[in-house]
């Protein structure tokens, strides 16, 4: 079956079944869980996770972006220290990114002090990183299409033409 | 003072539609969720609202022409030139109306006086009839029937055509049952029309909602139609603007002169800002439509199996973003359905005789919700029938 229809389908609710999607895109419910399974195996899809309100979940947790200026390695660029640095349990996730610092790297922790501390105990004193910015995330509004605290509302009227 | 004496029969006569008596009973439940909505749960694309906001920050809030802003109307006619292969000089042969309603009751009010009929295939839109009604005229229904796919046919129409005939309405893809004419079912009642001075008032709001990989078909193609049709369409359901009240009839001039008066002295012009936005909305909104058709055939597919499995019959619809299942199986009739449905389970759908007697048996239920809210209402809906 389609490929992307199917990763479209799975981006907006990873939950919904192998046969609400057959019914919705008028394929056999073997074909969905072929179609899944395929893009498992070819590694489209690394994994499933729910989207949380972090606030709600953990008031007293935060979560901080951290911008690392780093030295590329001759003949391996960033990919040496990227790997080093996403081995830490704290780091959600690394990113390489353009622009005016190199790696983007999300950590997650119990308290500022915490990841203040990682940042700077753990991650700046790695070989290779130039400097460090550590931004704290103060407010979540929308995630992956999802938008926190949304008062689900309908203002179309009950019943119309 | 005796407000029936001065209020005149034949308005007091009008009754008003099935359609709100059914939300009346609806809205005194609490926390009910909906299956009966009739636009779309998209947002007008963005685009098209920017666009409005940058025509009032530029103070373009003044009448336009009374039959449109000329470009709109060149828009419009390049717009039906690709989509129904049909040409129409923006001069003379299209006006920009308040959505297609005002579009429906340009065309009875200009054509129809006491002693006319007018044919109106059922289960059909609540307005018709009304509006006949208020002309003098007579509305002659012609029912249609789940085994013919809820389709006109050549047989039906021929039946109910006299010499008193003035005009038919062809309201596909059809509201509430989904039904959409092909190109051969035009054909045949093409051939009934040819010849006759029948109008075809083709009601085609729901004309870029086909599934199935079908394109619509306008009458107005079929050869020798062009002439005797009305074209009525709009921006409410395609490009999700229902609120902007936007929508056009395009037609014969000799007609098309006729209506402008009506248009002039009872509306003016249409909206200046939806005006101007709808132009947007043709240059540059296909992707949005293509997104939005593919997201209802999803959940198309999903009602019209959930329904099916839960046993009650429904057939598939291949337009508009409805579907209307049979519940004859239940042995209630479709207002007890809807009212006990709504009372125990808080669960609103239409009950199918609002759209014409031929419905009774069937409701009414909108897919232009999402998935999540679709699954909700068809689990309370199992639950439903599990215990009646």
């Amino acid at each position: 079956m389609d490929k992307n229809k199917l990763l479209d389908l799975l981006r907006q609710n990873a939950r919904l079944s192998n046969a609400e999607i057959a019914a919705m895109t008028g394929e056999t419910e073997e074909n969905v869980a072929n179609g899944i399974k395929a893009l498992e195996d070819e590694g489209y899809i690394i994994g499933y996770s729910a989207i949380i309100d972090e606030e709600k979940a953990d008031d007293s947790g935060v979560t901080a972006v951290i911008e690392l200026k780093i030295t590329p390695i001759k003949d391996r660029g960033f990919d040496d220290l990227a790997h080093t640095i996403m081995e830490f349990d704290e780091v959600d996730s690394v990113y390489l990114m353009s622009g005016a610092y190199d790696l983007m790297v999300t950590i997650s922790g119990t308290s500022l002090r915490n990841v203040a501390l990682f940042v700077s105990e753990r991650l700046a004193v790695l070989d290779g990183v130039l400097s460090t910015a550590t931004h704290f995330i103060l407010r979540r509004y929308k995630e992956k299409h999802h938008i926190f605290n949304e008062e689900k509302y309908d203002d179309r009227s009950m019943v119309s033409p | 003072m005796n407000y029936d004496e001065i209020i005149p029969k034949k308005i007091r006569d009008i009754q008003p539609s099935g359609i709100r008596k059914f939300f009346d009973i609806a809205q005194h439940v609490p926390d009910v969720i909906s299956l009966s909505i009739g636009e779309p749960d998209f947002k007008t694309p963005w685009t098209v609202r920017k666009e409005a906001i940058n025509i009032l920050e530029r103070g373009k809030t003044a009448y336009t022409a009374n039959s449109g802003l000329m470009q709109l109307r060149k828009s419009v006619c390049g717009y039906l030139h690709d989509f129904i292969n049909t040409d129409y000089d923006p001069e003379s042969e299209v006006i920009i109306t308040v959505g297609g309603s005002e579009a429906i009751d340009l065309a009875v009010r200009a054509l129809i006086e006491p002693g006319c009929e007018v044919l109106v295939p059922e289960p059909s839109f609540v307005c018709y009839s009304p509006i006949v009604r208020m002309m003098g005229g007579t509305p002659v229904p012609i029912v249609t029937k789940a085994e013919d796919k809820f389709r006109l046919t050549a047989q039906a129409l021929k039946e109910k055509i006299t010499d008193r005939t003035r005009m038919l309405v062809l309201p596909y893809p059809n509201n509430p049952t989904g039904a959409v004419m092909r190109k051969n079912d035009l054909e045949s009642i093409a051939e009934v029309l040819r010849g006759t001075n029948i109008i075809v008032a083709s009601d085609e709001i729901y004309a870029e909602m086909t599934y199935n990989g079908i394109k619509h078909v306008s009458i107005a193609e079929i050869d020798g139609m062009k002439e005797r049709t009305l074209v009525i369409s709009g921006f409410s359901k395609a490009y999700a603007m229902t609120g902007w009240r936007l929508g056009y009839i395009a037609g014969p001039q000799p007609i098309i002169k006729q209506m402008l008066k009506l248009h002039q002295y009872c509306i003016m012009s249409s909206p200046t800002v939806s005006q101007y936005a709808a132009i947007k909305a043709i240059e540059d909104c296909k992707p949005d439509v293509v997104h939005m058709v593919e997201e209802y055939d999803m959940r198309r597919r999903l009602c019209v199996k959930a329904f099916n499995d839960m046993g009650l019959e429904c057939f598939e619809p291949e337009g508009a973003f409805y579907v209307f299942p049979c519940i004859k199986s239940t042995g209630m009739s479709s207002e007890e359905f809807c009212e006990k449905l709504v009372y125990d389970k808080k669960v609103a759908v239409v009950p199918g005789n609002a759209f014409g007697q031929s419905g009774e048996g069937f409701v009414r239920v909108s897919y232009a919700y999402s998935v999540q809210h679709l699954e909700t209402a068809f689990s309370r809906i199992r639950d439903f029938l599990k215990e009646n």
